[in-house]
Formats: structure tokens, C-alpha cells, sequence
């Protein structure tokens, strides 16, 4: 309903109201807002309205709440208010073993599960000193799932910015190339989202059989539907008239705001962490960073276009590494590390009742070996200890630079654990892209940012 | 290591592993004279008798008469201790650099930089809480050693370290010369005041603004320190040690589960 009187039951009072007229806006025509407040001569007299946009507006990315002043079309004031999501993901990895800590940290950003596993488990890894001893064949599945990882990212940023446009079709061709990615990624973890699968000292499990084959057939059916988006996207006179010079943010801007990814390789700095601190072996892949000098949301949109096409070339890599390798099994090639008091025990597999641990180990710990029971038993119960002290490891995610600081007092728990989440960060350059600006450009310059409300909040 | 009642030390990261305990090592500019004793037990033993206590008596024992003959035992905590010089890898540098800049504007190593510590290929500079805006200036600065770029603040909260429960925990990076240092300051809960760094580093606002949110830390000279993720009217700041977890149990046909916070753990 659109009230102008001040003591609407839905409004505002007079005491509530700091000064001026109250507008409550809930769904209704935008008109009949202007009509009311160029009635109350609100316009003429230059005076500015303020607006509450969100925490629950389609064009928001999540719950994501912007308080807006208006003067006119014009944005005199942006603050973006967050914490509608907050979960105390933090303060309860605490409270859990360090392998329980990547069930939890997972989900964040739900758009890059994958990506807060990897940073959080580099984290213990450095803590516990076995950066190295981690199995080569853990680290090629964990680039595999990464850069699958980042185009479904991508797409989850690119698709909804063209309905928040108002382009449907920009959604589903979006839609159906991220389709795919997740399918894999479901196919691989048994999950679309919150996989839990990258664990301190490997990944949860080998991949499954057909895997590979269903790798190579979305790489050659995923170049085509990336060539569709481009072919429907990149010269479009609307989303060219929408993007282009919009959202402006500059190298200075992005270093003072911690602004990293596609925005800060928007500004013509090829910055990219998988290139100058390599992790998980990335320096051995042949890949590009894509970079324009654009600094606009035309810029960000096109080097998150390039930056899929860079993933699939890393892909095909890992395909062709896991190919090489074959098969042989756990014990040749293993997917966790060989420390008994470190790797997570059970071997799982596919029983008549479901998921869980193999036969083989059962009979193994049951009836083989005592030391096996005492290792399962233990670090199932109990988990690991981690020696005291702190480490940083920070991962190139689809947004930039995401970073775990991790502390251990040498228990079997965090003691704290703090995520730099990219997105939290770059929520806080929406003021100084946007004020001075249209309001109808708000909303591009929100979805090249790519926030996600689950990794600001956390 | 953890102490037996699996609290962490002071600084908890500097008895970890290989690194024997060590003396106090004087760094970049500093002539100090213990040089020679750094290493010597017995100069060891008074530094840590000069620590607070962190424990009394052994084995737990409080409402019985003891009769272990260990009830008047007084465990103090272990001094921080500073990693020795050559830290290795570009640390040296980035110390020397940061001394010779911080001498430029006539502020001694030591009067800025408490001790630094070089631990699993990171670099950690404890800074007194006072001089870091004037630190992070430097480092930010100065051509040679250019961390253009704060990755916000990670606050930790030292229950047992008296005098220093509060630790806002800074990276920094240097795009320019492709290296990551640490600075931690720290605060007494008495006192929980630190210097911003949003004038050096704007990045940090929101930053800050969650680590006063969940621990309580007041950043002086902040423009707008108030809650970001908790409800503005929140008591409390919910990451600090003190503050429980705050689940409640489940029940379920009669059985009951205690909240998380309440489970057994074994740290």
C-alpha cells in the first residue's frame, strides 16, 4: 500500500519518522508513489526521499537490505545494511572436530561450497604441516572441483543479473549450462550444494565410476552453450545500454576497499592467486587470466564470461591428468593422506541400505586390525589435535580473494576460525559506485559485484 | 600446546613444534644487550615468573584437603617469546625494510613492534596496540615494502593471556611484491580500545565494525562503530570465549540432548 499520511496504521508515526514524509512501499505500482509525492510537491521543493530497498527485494541478491536517498532519480545516499543471514557459522565451527568444521563452513556461500572447503582445509593443512604430503591425485580432483565450482559461480551471478534486468532468456540459457556443472558436482559428492567434500588431508572420496565420462561429455556440450550466452549477451544494444559505464570503480578505489576478482581485473590488474600464489597445484595448469581495463559492469560481466571459458581448458586438464592415472585404487593412488591419525578412516560405498562405510573396512577394523579399530575409533569420536598456532590461507574464489584465518590451541577443535569472505568486503564499495548515480543503475552495479548474502553474513 | 585444562597459552602459536623457546631477539635497529643471555635457562625461568599465574595447585583438587603435596604449586603462564633471526624466506627483508622506515620517522623497532614471530612461512609482527596506524602506515607506504592491500581484521579472543585477551589479527598484501605479513595487536579486556586503521586502510570499516560486533573490541576513531551482523539493541558480543554457544537442548519422546556448547569435547 502507498500511504502519505503519517499515521497510516502500516506507516510510520510522526514520533517515529526522523523528519519528512514516510512512503511505504510494498509491491504496489511505482507510479502511484511518484503521483503521491509530486502531489506532496515533494519533487519540486528538491527534497529527498529516503527508501528502504530490500531485505527482501528480487534485485538484492538474497537478503541483502540498501537504504537508499533520493533526490529525484538520482542516488544521493546508498548504505547497504546486512546480518539478515547471519548463522554464527564461526563461533560454531568451535564447537565441532576439525572435520566437522567442512560441513559447516560449506555453507556460506552457497554459491562456492567448494571454494570455502578448500580455504578452510589449506588452512588446517598449513597448521598441521602437511601441505606437501597431501596425495597428488587429491589435489587434481580438488582443481577438478574448483573450476567446475567457479562456472557454476559464474553462472549464478551472470543468469539472475539479466532477470534483474529483465531478461528471462539471460536467466535460462544461464540455467542450463549451470545445470550441467551442478549435475557433475551431484554426481561427484552426492550433493548439488553443501558438499562437504573437500577435507583436511584430501577429499572425502575417490570420484565414482563414469565420472570421467560424464566430465568429457559436459566438456563438449558446454563450450557450445557458453558460445550461446555469448552470442546473446555480448552485443546486446539493451545490456550494453545497461552495463557499459556503469558501476565505475578504479584501481585506487579497488585497493583502498580490498575490492579482488573479476572487479579489481575489471580495472586492467591482471591479479589473480591461482597465478602469483599458486595452491593445489595450480602452477602446473595452463591457463589464462582474463583482464580489460573497463573498471564497469560490462567489464566484470565479460571477464567472468572468459574466466569460464579459462575453467573448462583447466578441466579438460584434469581430465586428462585423471585419465594418465587410471584407477588403481586407494592404496595406490589414494584421495586422503596416508597418516593413520590424520586421514579419515572408512572408505565409503554403496550399500543396500545406503551410504557408509565398505565392507572391507568393517572387516578390516573388526576383525584384522586393532590399530585400524583405534584409529577409526578415535578420530570418529574425538577427531584429530592440531598443534597451536595460527595460519592464513587465502583461495582466487569466483568473487576474489576468500581467506580462512584458523587458530588451534592444539585441541581437537578451532579454536577460532574467521573468514574473509569477498563478497563482505565489496558490499562496501556499493556507496562509492552508486551514489551520484540513477537508481535504476543500482541494480546492475549490485549484480557485478556478485555478492552473495550467505558468505556476507556467515 | 595446550594446558592441561586445554586452554591455550600465551600466544599460543610460539610453542609449537620445533621452535624451542627462545630469549628475546633483538631486530632491526635494536642494540640491545641481551644478546649474548638470550638463550640462557636461567634468564628463561625469571621471565616466565614474571608472567602471571595461570594455575594453582595440580590434579584438580578444590574442595578436598590436598594431600598430593602438589596444592601450592603456582603455574605461570609462558612468556611470548620472538622467533630468532634469520626467519627465512622474505621476512628478513620485510623486518629490516620496516625498521629502517620506522627509524625514518624516528620511531625505535622496539617502541613499535613488541616481538615478531615466523611460524609455518608466515610472518607475524606483534605491534603495541599505540603505534599502529603509524606501522600500517609504513607498511602500506613505504616503496620497498607496499602492502597496498588489508584483508580485513580477524579478531580472537585469549581467554586465559591476562593483560591481552583481546587480539584483532590484520593480513596484509603486497601486490607489488607478492608477500603476505601478519600484524597482531593486542588489548586487555579491561580495556578493549584499539586505534583504527580505517584511515589507512578504508577496507577495514566493516571489518571493525564485526569485530566490535562479536568481540567487544572499540576501535578508537572509527566514523561509525556500530553493530553490523547482530541486532543493533544485541547484549553481548557472541564470539568471545565467555559467551556460550547458546543452543538449547533437544528432547525428543523423553530423551534429552544437551546443546552443543554442553557436549563432551576432548581438547
Amino acid at each position: 500500500m502507498t500511504s502519505s499520511t503519517p499515521h497510516s496504521p502500516a506507516g510510520a508515526s510522526d514520533a517515529e519518522a526522523a523528519e519528512g514524509r514516510v512512503y511505504m512501499v510494498s509491491g504496489e505500482d511505482w507510479d502511484e508513489i511518484v503521483a503521491a509525492a509530486n502531489e506532496a510537491g515533494d519533487f519540486e521543493s528538491g527534497e529527498r526521499i529516503v527508501i528502504n530497498m530490500g531485505p527482501q527485494h528480487p534485485s538484492t541478491h538474497g537478503v541483502l537490505r540498501l537504504v537508499l536517498t533520493l533526490e529525484g532519480e538520482t542516488v544521493v545516499e546508498v548504505r547497504p545494511s546486512i546480518g539478515y543471514l547471519h548463522t554464527g557459522i564461526e563461533k560454531n565451527m568451535e564447537y565441532r572436530t576439525w572435520t566437522q568444521g567442512v560441513t559447516f563452513c560449506t555453507r556460506m556461500d552457497y554459491l562456492m561450497p567448494i571454494f570455502n572447503e578448500t580455504a578452510y582445509c589449506l588452512a588446517v593443512e598449513r597448521l598441521l604441516g602437511i601441505e606437501d604430503k597431501v596425495p597428488e591425485r587429491a589435489q587434481i580432483i580438488r582443481v577438478l572441483m574448483l573450476e567446475l565450482n567457479r562456472i557454476s559461480s559464474h553462472l549464478g551471478g551472470i543468469a539472475p543479473m539479466g532477470l534483474e534486468l529483465g531478461a528471462t532468456t539471460i536467466y535460462t540459457q544461464g540455467a542450463r549450462l549451470r545445470e550441467r556443472t551442478l549435475d557433475l558436482l551431484e554426481l561427484i559428492t552426492g550433493l548439488r550444494m553443501n558438499h562437504a567434500y573437500i577435507r583436511p588431508g584430501g577429499v572425502a572420496q575417490d570420484l565414482p565410476p563414469g565420472a570421467l565420462g560424464g566430465i568429457r561429455a559436459f566438456l563438449d556440450s558446454a563450450p557450445e552453450l557458453l558460445r550461446d550466452l555469448h552470442t546473446l549477451i555480448d552485443a546486446n544494444p539493451i545490456f550494453i545500454g545497461r552495463n557499459k559505464g556503469v558501476a565505475y570503480l578504479d584501481l585506487a578505489s579497488c585497493m583502498a576497499l580490498g575490492v579482488t576478482g573479476p572487479v579489481l581485473r575489471s580495472t586492467g590488474l591482471p591479479w589473480d592467486l591461482r597465478k602469483s600464489q599458486p595452491y593445489c597445484g595450480y602452477e602446473s595448469y595452463e591457463f589464462d587470466v582474463p583482464v580489460n581495463d573497463m573498471c564497469d559492469a560490462y567489464g566484470r560481466y565479460l571477464i567472468r564470461m572468459e574466466e569460464m571459458g579459462e575453467s573448462l581448458r583447466i578441466i579438460r586438464q584434469c581430465v586428462e591428468r585423471l585419465a594418465a592415472r587410471g584407477s588403481p585404487g586407494p592404496e595406490k593412488d589414494p584421495v586422503m593422506i596416508k597418516d593413520a591419525k590424520i586421514g579419515w578412516p572408512a572408505q565409503l560405498s554403496l550399500g543396500p541400505d545406503g551410504l557408509g562405510p565398505s565392507p572391507e573396512h568393517i572387516a578390516h577394523i573388526m576383525g584384522q586390525s586393532m590399530e585400524a579399530l583405534i584409529h577409526h575409533f578415535k578420530l570418529i569420536t574425538e577427531g584429530f589435535r592440531v598443534p597451536a598456532g595460527q595460519a592464513y590461507a587465502a583461495i582466487e574464489s569466483p568473487r576474489g580473494e576468500l581467506g580462512a584465518h584458523v587458530v588451534s590451541d592444539g585441541g581437537t577443535r578451532p579454536y577460532r576460525v574467521h573468514f574473509r569472505d569477498p563478497s563482505f568486503t565489496h558490499l562496501q564499495s556499493v556507496a562509492a559506485m552508486c551514489e551520484g548515480g540513477q537508481v535504476a543503475d543500482l541494480i546492475p552495479a549490485i549484480a557485478s559485484l556478485d555478492p552473495v548474502m550467505g558468505g556476507v553474513d556467515r | 600446546m595446550s594446558g592441561p585444562d586445554g586452554t591455550p597459552k600465551a600466544g599460543s602459536e610460539e610453542t609449537h613444534g620445533s621452535q624451542a623457546p627462545q630469549g628475546p631477539v633483538p631486530a632491526a635497529g635494536s642494540g640491545d644487550a641481551s644478546e649474548t643471555d638470550g638463550n640462557l635457562p636461567a634468564r628463561l625461568g625469571e621471565e616466565r615468573l614474571a608472567e602471571p599465574v595461570v594455575r594453582m595447585g595440580m590434579f584438580g583438587v578444590q574442595d578436598t584437603p590436598d594431600t598430593s603435596g602438589y596444592g601450592g604449586l603456582r603455574v605461570h603462564r609462558a612468556p611470548g617469546i620472538e622467533s630468532p633471526r634469520p626467519y627465512g624466506s622474505y621476512f628478513d627483508e620485510v623486518a629490516d625494510e620496516l625498521g629502517s622506515a620506522l627509524e625514518a620517522a624516528g620511531i625505535g623497532f622496539r617502541d613499535a613492534i613488541e616481538r615478531v614471530v615466523a611460524d609455518r612461512g608466515e610472518l607475524t609482527f606483534h605491534v603495541r596496540r599505540e603505534r599502529l596506524p603509524e606501522v600500517a602506515a609504513k607498511f602500506r607506504d613505504d616503496p620497498a615494502l607496499r602492502f597496498e592491500l588489508c584483508t580485513g581484521v580477524s579478531g580472537v579472543h585469549y581467554l586465559e593471556d591476562t593483560g591481552r585477551e583481546l587480539h584483532a589479527v590484520y593480513h596484509l598484501l603486497s601486490i607489488t611484491h607478492n608477500r603476505r605479513v601478519r600484524l597482531e595487536v593486542s588489548a586487555p579486556d579491561a580495556d578493549p580500545h584499539i586505534p583504527t586503521l580505517v584511515g589507512v586502510y578504508p577496507t577495514n570499516n566493516w571489518h571493525e565494525r564485526e569485530t566490535w560486533d562479536f568481540f567487544g573490541i572499540i576501535f578508537d576513531g572509527h566514523p561509525a562503530l556500530t553493530r553490523i551482523q547482530m541486532p543493533d539493541d544485541w547484549k553481548g558480543h557472541p564470539q568471545r570465549k565467555d559467551y556460550p554457544l547458546g543452543g538449547i537442548p533437544v528432547e525428543y519422546r523423553g530423551a534429552k540432548i544437551p546443546a552443543p556448547d554442553e557436549r563432551r569435547h576432548y581438547a
